[in-house]
């Protein structure tokens, strides 16, 4: 097992020092909360700076395909979309990485082979995440065998919930350990936390149980990433990381779809986390829309003409 | 309250943009005023509204709304559209009065030749609703060919289509350029009449209650020169009509709209009165053409 930062050894020796330390936690002010995330979104970012940020936002992007109807073709198209986003434009950055099911896992790191792209896989009974602790082990191992460079797993929201949140720290714990060397980003699905507290309190949970990541959603759900969860989830990293000198990073996932967005996230980093999570191996985005957007501006910004979905693959 | 104390309630002209009313993205405003020539106007003309003075992220937002109903659009029957476009002319018959005023002021019309106008924009409108089931037969159809195929041509839309709409006609032009357009299935960013554009911001409140889907039809005021140069450039729009532009300004957007071959329609001398022909029908369609064996060989022992 992974060790705890001894900070928390005490805080997470039994379920009711969890649960004590977690429900102590300062409870948020939701209007205050997202006043915050709105009037920082109203930042006006332009020209150079908005080339940076465009360019900083592709690179943070886990290119992401989830579904049903994922085939290899469909996951190398991906890859090498995500080697270049642009081909028309070589100066453009890849993406960090891109993210699939296990099963595609292999046939993401062999098109990506020499590439500069990691491949992350969700994991643990993605996205509900209702299976036996057993399986969800197996499912994370089998994504690292396979050569997953990061693990996305999801927490069981019904145990956290039910306020099982001891349950729910094993587990982060034990598919941590099952993770090995792959980063690992812990899902809480915000959207179905119900509440702003409870989303700071699993911010918590996830990063005493040693999650490399937390991220906010799995795309699956009505409500995903918005500002204020994430914003939520960057100063919980930065308290963290205050308190015990451990950097974790945040994912905003699902739900963002334009560069214009994309940026406020940006300046909701700068702002409220600082410099140092401004790079992608401390922040990512899930997205697959999100791409083809920034690749839009940037050949706005480069052309100066307004460029079209006609000029950008489809997935 | 008596009548004379009775304050006036102003009118705020507003853009049409993907079927709802907003301001410029920008702010701005521009003062419209009555034609110079209009009756007591004395060379200078009299105040009449601020229009919104649109800016390339109005444009950039109208060809983004414009793209989004362009499936549904296009894909709506035609006989669907014809009915929509009549739906449009009913809904001006009603609200007759309110442009025979706003056409007289902007035109400097008396009061019976600003109605004939408008008589005459509603005509238009009945006119090309009747042409969208009709167009395709007299455009299309089954072509002689030397072999064993049905040979079958079809007209499509072109896509989204930007329109200058002509700048004297502030009304009867503007209707006789974007109904063409959108009767076929194309979908339609227009650029109102830079002096005169409180007719056609009017008439987006029209569109909006006709059934018209949202973005089949934008209208956006302010500089022509300043909105149209980004719509010309625009990656995303297929086609530019260059009615309302000086020559000098047309041959400029056809520099601009050529990196993408867009469709271009040149200015030319045009009497709005006249019955217009079907030439504003055709010149944003494509013909698709497909082949298909008459299968007529097939029973002697034929290669296939």
């Amino acid at each position: 097992m992974p060790t705890i930062a001894p900070a928390f050894a005490d805080v997470t020796s039994s379920d009711s020092a969890l649960r004590r330390f977690l429900h102590g936690l300062p409870g948020v002010d939701p209007v205050g909360l997202e006043a915050r995330a709105a009037s920082l979104g109203t930042r006006s970012i332009k020209t150079t700076a908005k080339a940076y940020a465009i360019d900083l936002a592709i690179s943070m992007i886990d290119l992401t395909t989830l579904e049903g109807a994922d085939t290899p073709g469909k996951v190398r198209a991906l890859a090498a979309k995500a080697v270049h986003p642009d081909p028309t434009d070589r100066t453009t950055p890849t993406t960090a990485a891109v993210c699939v099911y296990p099963d595609m896992v292999a046939t993401a790191k062999e098109a990506l082979a020499g590439a500069d792209v990691k491949v992350a896989s969700v994991a643990t009974a993605f996205p509900a995440g209702r299976a036996a602790l057993d399986v969800k082990l197996a499912d994370t191992r089998d994504a690292v065998a396979a050569g997953a460079d990061e693990i996305d797993m999801v927490i069981d929201r019904g145990a956290f919930l039910a306020g099982g949140y001891m349950k729910v720290f094993e587990e982060i714990r034990a598919v941590k350990e099952a993770s090995g060397p792959a980063r690992l980003k812990v899902i809480f699905e915000t959207g179905e936390l119900s509440t702003y507290d409870n989303i700071r309190r699993a911010s918590w949970l996830g990063m005493m149980a040693g999650a490399d990541f937390i991220k906010t959603s799995t795309g699956k759900v009505a409500v995903n990433a918005t500002p204020a969860n994430t914003l939520l989830m960057l100063e919980a990293v930065r308290d963290f990381r205050a308190q015990t000198g451990v950097q974790v990073g945040v994912k905003p996932a699902g739900g963002i779809r334009t560069s214009k967005d994309a940026i406020k996230f940006l300046v909701l980093v700068n702002e409220t986390a600082g410099e140092d999570w401004l790079d992608n191996h401390w922040f990512r985005f899930g997205a697959s829309s999100l791409l083809n957007d920034l690749l839009m501006q940037r050949q706005k910004l480069a052309t100066g003409r307004y460029s079209g979905p006609d000029y950008v693959t489809v997935d | 309250m008596s009548e004379s104390t009775r304050l006036s309630v102003f009118k705020t002209y507003k853009l049409y943009v993907g079927g709802k009313f907003p301001r410029s993205e920008s702010g701005r405003v521009y003062e419209v005023t009555t034609a110079t020539s209009a009756a007591g106007a004395g060379g200078k003309g009299k105040w009449l509204a601020n229009a919104p003075l649109s800016s390339r992220k109005d444009a950039r937002d109208a060809v983004v709304a414009a793209r989004k109903a362009f499936g549904g659009w296009s894909g709506a029957t035609a006989y669907n559209r014809g009915q929509i476009l009549y739906r449009v002319a009913e809904m001006l018959e009603g609200r007759r009065g309110q442009f025979v005023r706003e056409v007289g002021e902007a035109e400097g019309l008396s009061k019976s030749k600003a109605g004939a106008v408008v008589d005459a924009a509603i005509d238009r409108w009945v006119w090309y609703a009747g042409w969208t089931d009709k167009i395709g037969q007299v455009v299309g159809g089954a072509n002689p060919v030397a072999g064993p195929y049905f040979n079958l041509s079809t007209p499509e839309p072109t896509g989204v289509v930007t329109v200058l709409a002509p700048q004297e006609s502030s009304f009867l032009g503007l209707v006789s350029v974007i109904a063409p357009v959108i009767a076929t299935g194309n979908t339609v960013v227009v650029v109102a009449s830079e002096r005169a554009p409180l007719p056609a911001l009017s008439l987006g409140e029209v569109l909006a209650t006709s059934d018209l889907p949202g973005g089949v039809v934008n209208v956006l005021s302010g500089r022509t020169a300043e909105i149209s140069a980004p719509l010309a450039a625009h990656q995303d729009v297929n086609a530019i009509d260059l009615t309302g532009a000086d020559a000098q300004l047309a041959k400029e957007l056809e520099v601009a709209a050529a990196d993408n071959l867009k469709r271009v329609l040149r200015p030319r001398a045009e009497d709005w009165t006249a019955e217009p022909g079907t030439d504003r029908l055709t010149s944003f369609l494509e013909t698709k053409t497909v082949w298909h064996p008459t299968g007529s060989l097939g029973a002697s022992g034929s290669a296939y």
